[in-house]
């Protein structure tokens, strides 16, 4: 598969970052190498193969429904780059 | 000043021959001295480690590690002290908790005097990827130290610390301690708990130690394994005494060697120093069997697809709003793009891009799901391997140290450097790095051993075993010239 | 000819549960608590965090998707829902994907006199993200993390519904039920029950669906009406004229009670759904399942089913009565203390739903207990007040919690049926209104109530009404 400098533009939108023309020029060939070596999977049969998602297989890990504490206001606001004291401020979120 | 393992630190503060403060001063003169030249730490917490120390310094030794200094690489949260996984989006980030393994050896009364370099979110085989610093190879400042885990590893191997903390993902505490000549233990996936590991990916992930010996090695793991409720993928395993069974031996035990295993790209030294260490171990009565992994070729594909599909999700609350580095921008869009596209580094954006694309509508059938199927089958031909074996030998890596530089601008050589290394982490198994000797050109070269899931202890028997055999002593690297 | 257009509705139903704590950590989802104070690292989703999954979100879900008749996946899983968003603190939501915890169930509701059924196509679990509020003047918005993490269920329907009103109906009963199963308070202007609907018109007789629109934020049970209707006089008008209806989200707007279109920039949206690595698979054996459907109760349906059965009710009473559990509660308890359950309807319906929705309390803090409606309703039944005086004796009971017997005897309104007592005034009645008494006799059946009216005039309303309207015959009986 190879990636044209739009789809890494458009995944790069997808992930929120900012690529310029030069970037996704140099990108694009680096992740073609990549997902083209990917692309041996391709050529297997797994279509009987159940996938893993975890090494093993762990059922039911479930905490109860017990409160603990939550964090003091300034400790959970300490490393905001932004706030009002009690909230965290961020540039508008367009709505409507 | 010599330099120690834990075993003899340990012994020491036990004979009541020292005191916890002056192993901890002595870490710090040894990081002071070296460090500059070495670049293994990110922070050093000379304060912190003192004091901790101090404290300890009128208690009795009440746990292996009491009193004995270590460092912790830069993704290991740690309350009150900057984290930032060696990515300027951390810039300034100190954590509101501590990672269970922190909480673990603080109990133990270990002594955290800092926390060492790492490529960037644990991305990369090198720690060029840092966004802070170089670390070299202690063996020769040219060379990288591997990685990503190449702090933990320099720290260990220049003697700074006796034991360090890394995390594996795709061999990054093997590959690492395999280039520095220091023992690096991948467990199980699961035996030791990821809370507050900062996530890679999550499937692969694994803490470990870093030690000058397979011995140092089973006390760490010792103290950091476990259950732990704040992990749901921790295993509910009992924890083996790693210690105790050190010393079984290796009659009997069946190595396996793999038949298929792909040459290509393995160094001859590196080929015949692993050789001649299975060969050592067949002399003390080991059994070498020929096994074959068939799916084991698919393993970097399979990796560079699951690793940095996961990646791409773990790091996508890196965006400005709650912790670290903002960079303004026009509109909260160009705010996350600015932040994102300034905070992270150029292999970490590779791989959340590759990863995107790997999940994205349309490709996550052909990518994401094939890696996942891949991953079953990688780990069935181990399950029918461990049938007539007890540990699966290879090369830790094809090759020793590399040059700084010497691979950056091919982010695909690279990753194949992880050939050996992957598979355990597809598989979820532990693996083992073991120095078995230095190459012409004076750099060290690691052994791995790959075993049944929960079975560290084996791993661990037949590392010490080799450790007694090899009928060396890894030499220490030339820093102090 | 003008077409006739067939309405066709999907609702999307966020329900928050009542747990104790969030859904992947220990903090309290308690409502209104100061911002970023019920918050920790995990729900920060702060670096290197994990989540656990929480037990009694998983139970209350079940119960959920159990009374919403739904096939229960024993083996399910949790999946990552990655898009960004400030109040989604990890960049990705915890949600079920392919394997929802339940699927395939369905809802009655009573439409005009008959009953419906609208099919549910998924239950599942998820995290809610956190809240948001935007500067008037739209310099910055202001992140409270509070909510993050509380238990969700998501109830998606068919598109099975046909009307603005039915999709009222469907969402009362959505309502109901959950607050049957004790699974949420299902408050919509706290934000515990939250409705999407997806709305779009086609022409009569047409199989395939109509272009649909994205309705969001409607904030009340009044409003998902209204907002429909509205929507369905916009779609006929632009499908009328010629036009087409545009795939697009839109909101209610309560000062104009109308949809406005919400201009998002649509980027297709692409979630990148995959398996959540940080948490194990969920299984439900057969005992787990058992044990919830064991603890399920009797539903708003079924109970309403009942009341008309066994009580005799009519199916306006059963309905306003099971609406709602705790009224349901109450009423059953006015019966069980010895009540005749149509008097008992007469009563919770009118008097008491009167007097608590006047006071804003809810039923449970209604200070007249059922056993004592029960011993008011015993007194009408003795004869010892009129139905007109238990009104009286009802309000008094309300303010001073106290009994009817007393509040009866203290307040002097022992209903007067001795005909010794009554003698008297009567007589002197008849003596002075002559004209009443020949107009009764001149067939006037109106004036015999002009003489009773006087009689109890006389008596401060005390006189048994039945024994002065005997005692009067008697006197100037044909």
């Amino acid at each position: 598969m190879k990636i044209s400098a739009d789809t890494v533009r458009h995944v790069a939108k997808l992930a929120r970052l900012a690529v310029s023309e030069e970037e996704a020029a140099r990108l694009a060939p680096q992740l073609s190498d990549i997902i083209g070596y990917a692309d041996e999977l391709q050529a297997v049969d797994l279509a009987d193969v159940p996938p893993t998602s975890h090494p093993f297989a762990l059922v039911n890990v479930l905490r109860e429904d017990e409160p603990r504490p939550s964090l003091p206001r300034e400790r959970a606001l300490a490393n905001a780059p932004d706030t009002d004291g009690e909230q965290v401020r961020v540039p508008a979120v367009l709505e409507g | 000043m010599a330099v120690h393992t834990v075993k003899q630190i340990m012994e020491s503060l036990r004979r009541r021959e020292s005191k916890p403060s002056e192993w901890a001063e002595a870490s710090l003169a040894r990081i002071r001295a070296l460090d500059e030249r070495i670049g293994a730490f990110l922070h050093v917490d000379e304060a912190g480690a003192l004091e901790a120390a101090r404290r300890l310094d009128g208690e009795t030794p009440n746990h292996p590690l009491f009193g004995i200094p270590y460092a912790l690489k830069d993704n290991l949260c740690t309350e009150g002290i900057p984290t930032t996984a060696a990515s300027r989006i951390l810039e300034g980030y100190v954590p509101p908790y501590s990672a269970t393994v922190a909480d673990k050896l603080r109990q133990a009364g270990g002594v955290l005097v800092g926390k060492t370099n790492l490529d960037e979110f644990a991305m990369g085989s090198s720690t060029e990827n840092s966004a802070y610093k170089k670390t070299r190879n202690p063996y020769n400042p040219a060379c990288v130290p591997g990685g990503s885990s190449g702090g933990s590893a320099a720290a260990v191997a220049a003697g700074m610390v006796p034991y360090a903390l890394g995390s594996d993902t795709g061999g990054s505490i093997r590959q690492p301690a395999s280039f520095c000549g220091v023992v690096g233990l991948k467990p199980t996936y699961g035996r030791v708990s990821r809370y507050g590991l900062i996530a890679f990916a999550s499937s692969l992930d694994q803490i470990g130690p870093f030690t000058r010996t397979a011995e140092d090695a089973a006390y760490v793991l010792q103290a950091i394994s476990g259950h732990d409720p704040l992990d749901s993928t921790s295993a509910p395993e009992p924890v083996d005494d790693f210690v105790s069974g050190l010393d079984r031996g290796v009659k009997g035990l069946r190595i396996g060697v793999v038949r298929d295993l792909s040459q290509e790209g393995l160094d001859p030294e590196v080929g015949r120093l692993v050789e001649a260490a299975i060969a050592t171990l067949e002399g003390a009565g080991a059994e070498v069997v020929e096994v074959s992994l068939p799916h084991m070729h698919y393993a970097v594909a399979t990796y560079y697809l699951i690793a940095p599909a996961e990646a791409s999700s773990n790091l996508a609350r890196y965006d400005g709003v709650r912790y670290g580095k903002r960079v303004s921008g026009d509109s909260l869009i160009d705010m996350y793009e600015r932040t994102r596209s300034e905070g992270f580094g150029i292999e970490v954006k590779r791989r959340i891009m590759i990863g995107t694309y790997a999940l994205s509508s349309g490709y996550y059938d052909a990518y994401y799901l094939r890696a996942q199927k891949m991953r079953t089958l990688i780990r069935e031909d181990y399950q029918k391997a461990f049938e007539t074996c007890d540990v699966i030998a290879t090369p830790t890596a094809p090759t020793p140290a590399f040059r700084l530089g010497e691979k950056v601008d091919d982010p695909l050589q690279m990753y194949l450097n992880d050939i050996y290394t992957i598979p355990a982490n597809l598989a979820g198994l532990p693996g083992i790095s073991v120095p078995c000797g230095l190459t012409e050109a004076g750099l060290p070269v690691g052994l791995q051993l790959v075993g049944r899931a929960f079975d560290e202890k084996t791993l661990l028997a037949a590392a010490h075993a080799y450790e007694q055999l090899r009928g060396f002593e890894m030499p220490l690297p030339g820093v102090e010239q | 000819m003008t077409t006739q257009f067939e309405t066709v509705i999907g609702l999307e139903v966020h329900v928050e549960l009542k747990t104790k704590t969030k859904i992947f950590c220990g903090c309290s989802t308690q409502f209104g608590a100061p911002p970023n104070t019920n918050v920790c690292p995990v729900c920060l989703g702060h670096p290197g965090t994990l989540p656990v999954l929480n037990r009694e979100a998983v139970e209350l879900a079940l119960k959920a998707a159990l009374a919403l008749n739904c096939r229960i996946n024993q083996d399910c899983k949790f999946d990552r829902k990655n898009y960004f968003y400030p109040d989604l603190p990890k960049g990705y939501q915890i949600s079920q994907y392919d394997q929802p915890i339940g699927e395939d169930g369905w809802v009655e509701i009573d439409v005009n006199g008959e009953r419906k059924r609208i099919g549910i196509i998924r239950v599942h679990l998820e995290e809610d993200a956190g809240k948001s509020m935007h500067a008037p003047d739209g310099s910055h918005s202001l992140v409270d993390y509070n909510r993050t993490g509380v238990p969700l269920i998501e109830i998606v329907s068919k598109p099975d519904i046909r009307s603005p009103e039915e999709a009222r109906l469907y969402l009362e009963a959505i309502r109901s039920i959950m607050q049957y199963c004790d699974v949420s308070d299902c408050r919509m202007e706290e934000g515990s029950l939250r409705c999407d609907a997806n709305i779009s018109l086609r022409p009569v007789g047409e199989t395939k669906f109509g272009e649909k629109t994205e309705l969001k934020n409607i904030n009340s049970f009044r409003f998902v009406q209204k907002a429909l209707e509205y929507e369905v006089q916009r779609q006929t008008e632009v499908l009328s004229s010629g036009g087409s209806v545009e795939q697009e989200t839109r909101r209610f707007d309560e000062a104009t009670q109308t949809t406005v279109s919400m201009r998002t920039k649509e980027e297709a949206h692409d979630y990148r759904y995959f398996p959540e690595p940080d948490l194990v698979r969920l299984q439900v054996d057969d005992a787990w399942l058992a044990r919830v459907r064991d603890s399920l109760p009797e539903l708003p349906l079924q109970k309403r089913d009942r009341y008309e059965r066994e009580f005799n009710l009519p199916a306006y009473d059963a309905g306003v009565l099971t609406s709602d559990i705790g009224v349901a509660t109450y009423f059953e308890a006015v019966v069980a203390a010895g009540a005749d359950p149509k008097a008992a309807s007469n009563w919770v319906m009118t008097d008491v739903l009167g007097y608590v929705n006047a006071q804003g309390l809810s039923i449970q803090e209604a200070p007249v207990s059922p056993a004592q409606l029960a011993g008011l309703i015993a007194e009408v039944n003795k004869g010892t007040i009129s139905i007109k005086q238990a009104r009286d004796v009802f309000k008094i009971m309300c303010e001073t919690g106290k009994d009817a017997p007393t509040v009866i005897r203290e307040h002097g309104f022992e209903q007067i049926s001795d005909e010794g007592a009554l003698a008297a005034i009567i007589d002197e009645v008849i003596a002075n209104n002559p004209k009443s008494v020949q107009d009764y006799l001149n067939g006037k059946e109106k004036a015999l109530g002009a003489l009773v009216g006087q009689t109890m005039k006389a008596t401060k309303g005390k006189a048994n009404p039945a024994v002065v309207n005997k005692m009067i015959l008697e006197r100037i009986g044909k």
